[in-house]
């Protein structure tokens, strides 16, 4: 895990980068939600958290990574393309007709688990693929991400008492709480604090990071692989539109493709974030 | 027929006119109202207007409560969470409740576009058509969606209105009368005859006037897909040699099926191709999609030549 974890700051910003070109190529797509979840599927993917082959991604021994509030696929895709799962020229024909990356996820697409975009079933796939993991006697783990306004959906509730139930050590769930959802922010849509004690009231063990501070990501993840006889929720605290300065907090840049202009002016911000990290 | 409106559009103008004169209709949204349309209206009336966060099967089940405490609920989200998502609350709390309830589905069929198969409701008909009292509505355009949302803010039943996300061309002028319920035919013809539900309708008038040299073609409105109104189906069926129909939607559990259901049963057999889609949708703009999927006015031409192998 060591030497990798150097590069994650720069890697990330490349992430980004890639998210943002396609949905530039796209003019359609979700920045927002996609660049405050980047740093943490950036370290799950590079910090050795997660065991995959691009060459074989069904490949039997592998961990499992969902992404639950799917509208966020930029990210993991740029991830997956950065790793070779596919070619990088599919980046520039998201969302167009016959193309591989789809709008949301689609199990055709190489390192894709399960179809998501349809919010709020997250938690329960990944306790299923958990289960089948102890069935099987396996150390395997899984983990998924998830918006915090998704939390609203009463299946995510379901799957919060299954996880616990069967005491699914091997598996994290990860809260993006970056406070904002579309019609506004979560506290004006529909409140649903206190995220960390109602996961905790329901059996987790639950962990607190800043979901842009890689060292906090990498211990806070390392710690919360080693819990056992029970399922972890990390609420990471984050920044809807993190890393382009006028798309931070901004809930109108949840779903919207930047234009010409605004998409330079980003670009420089990122390439800068790049070019600094090296 | 250049110019377009999203129905989606025209139904949040008139949410806004009807609940302006009627005091007991009530909006509720699950995080889309961006999206539905309800914004206008809830800004007018925001002791009427409801945000329960992304919870649709709440949305619906709220939206039961409401009308037993005598509210007139409009239920808002995309088609696919309304009808999929909620199914058992709009069957258990709506329609076996027989509860005035109108659920406003929109960003139906593939016209959605770019988010792709998961956000693009192709079975929406079909589960809603299941369901006895539930009234399900498909206008064509942006009048006809006005009337039909008239409707349903009366109807003391539950309703399923289906609405699209892009623009789709103007067919009726703002005073035409509709008569919701009833088929209703926009072109003459005798070849064959067109079925058609929501966008698709304005395509098959396209496809009518391009084939008119060599083809003729009947166009026939289906806006209301349950309950349906089967002597003016087996009306238009007179005299017509072959028949087409087509929808944004599945062609299994549909208007096709709907369609396929009264020939059989009342022993008309003339040949019938069910235009609409076979498989999941995909990414893509809409009108892309609609090239690709035969679904614009020169695909449903196509498709016509190639049943009638002209
Ligand atoms: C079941 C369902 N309902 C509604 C939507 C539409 N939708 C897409 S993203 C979103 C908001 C998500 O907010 P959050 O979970 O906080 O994600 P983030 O802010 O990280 O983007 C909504 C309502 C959906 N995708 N699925």
């Amino acid at each position: 895990m060591e030497p990798m974890k150097k590069n994650l700051p720069h890697l990330a910003a490349k992430v980004r980068i890639d998210a943002l070109k396609m949905i530039y190529a796209a003019q359609s797509g979700h920045p927002g939600g996609s660049f405050s979840a980047a740093d943490i599927i950036t370290t799950l993917y590079f910090g050795g958290f997660l065991a995959y082959d691009p060459k074989n991604p069904k490949w039997k021994d592998r961990d499992y990574f969902i992404l639950s509030k799917g509208h966020c696929a930029p990210s993991l895709y740029a991830v997956l393309g950065e790793l070779g799962f596919f070619p990088k020229d599919e980046f520039f024909r998201l969302r167009q007709v016959d193309s591989l990356l789809q709008g949301h996820p689609e199990t055709y697409i190489p390192g894709i688990e399960i179809a998501s975009g349809p919010l709020g079933q997250g938690i329960s796939v990944a306790c299923g693929i958990a289960m089948g993991i102890k069935i099987d006697k396996k150390q395997n783990k899984v983990f998924s991400l998830h918006g915090d306004g998704e939390l609203q959906e009463g299946n995510i509730w379901e799957g919060v008492m299954t996880a616990a139930k069967y005491h699914l050590d091997n598996y994290v769930a990860i809260v993006d709480r970056n406070r904002l959802q579309i019609d506004g922010s979560t506290a004006e849509v529909m409140p649903i604090e206190d995220v960390a004690g109602k996961f905790q009231a329901f059996g987790w063990e639950v962990m607190k990071m800043n979901g842009h501070d890689f060292d906090d990501i990498y211990t806070t993840l390392k710690k919360a692989v080693e819990v056992t006889g029970k399922p972890v929720c990390i609420v990471a605290d984050t920044v809807k539109g993190k890393g382009v300065s006028f798309m931070e907090n901004q809930v109108g840049w949840h779903g919207k493709a930047p234009n010409d202009e605004q998409f330079a002016s980003a670009m420089e911000e990122l390439q800068k974030n790049f070019d600094e990290t090296q | 027929m250049s110019n377009k409106i999203a129905t989606r559009a025209a139904f949040g103008e008139a949410l806004l006119e009807i609940g302006r004169k009627q005091e007991n209709v009530v909006s509720l949204d699950a995080d889309l109202s961006g999206s539905t349309k309800t914004g206008a209206f809830a800004k007018e009336f925001p002791e009427r207007a409801f945000n329960v966060g992304i919870a649709e099967q709440g949305l619906v089940a709220t939206a039961a409560g409401l009308a037993i405490a005598r509210k007139k609920p409009f239920a808002c989200t995309f088609a696919v969470f309304l009808t999929g998502r909620a199914y058992d609350q709009v069957r258990t709390s709506v329609a076996i409740s027989d509860l005035p309830v109108v659920l406003a589905g929109s960003h139906a069929g593939i016209l959605t576009g770019e988010d792709g198969a998961t956000h693009q409701a192709l079975e929406d008909i079909g589960l809603m058509r299941a369901l006895p009292h539930m009234t399900v509505l498909s206008p064509a355009d942006a009048a006809e969606t006005k009337a039909c949302t008239q409707y349903a803010a009366q109807a003391e039943h539950p309703v399923y209105l289906r609405l699209g996300r892009s623009g789709v061309p103007v067919i009726f002028d703002e005073k035409t009368k509709f008569e919701i319920g009833k088929v209703r035919t926009l072109n003459q013809g005798t070849d064959v005859v067109i079925f058609a539900t929501g966008p698709l309708v304005s395509s098959a008038l396209i496809a009518a006037k391009k084939l008119e040299k060599d083809i003729s073609v009947k166009v026939v409105n289906v806006s209301c897909i349950s309950p349906l109104d089967v002597s003016g189906i087996i009306e238009a069926l007179q005299g017509v040699k072959n028949v087409i129909t087509a929808e944004d939607h599945s062609i299994n559990n549909g208007l096709g099926s709907a369609i396929a259901e009264v020939m059989a049963e009342n022993g008309i057999g003339i040949p019938l191709y069910r235009h609409g889609m076979r498989q999941f949708g995909e990414s893509g703009n809409g009108a892309d999609l609609y090239e690709k999927y035969k679904f614009d006015g020169e695909g449903v031409a196509e498709v016509v030549r190639t049943f009638l192998k002209k």
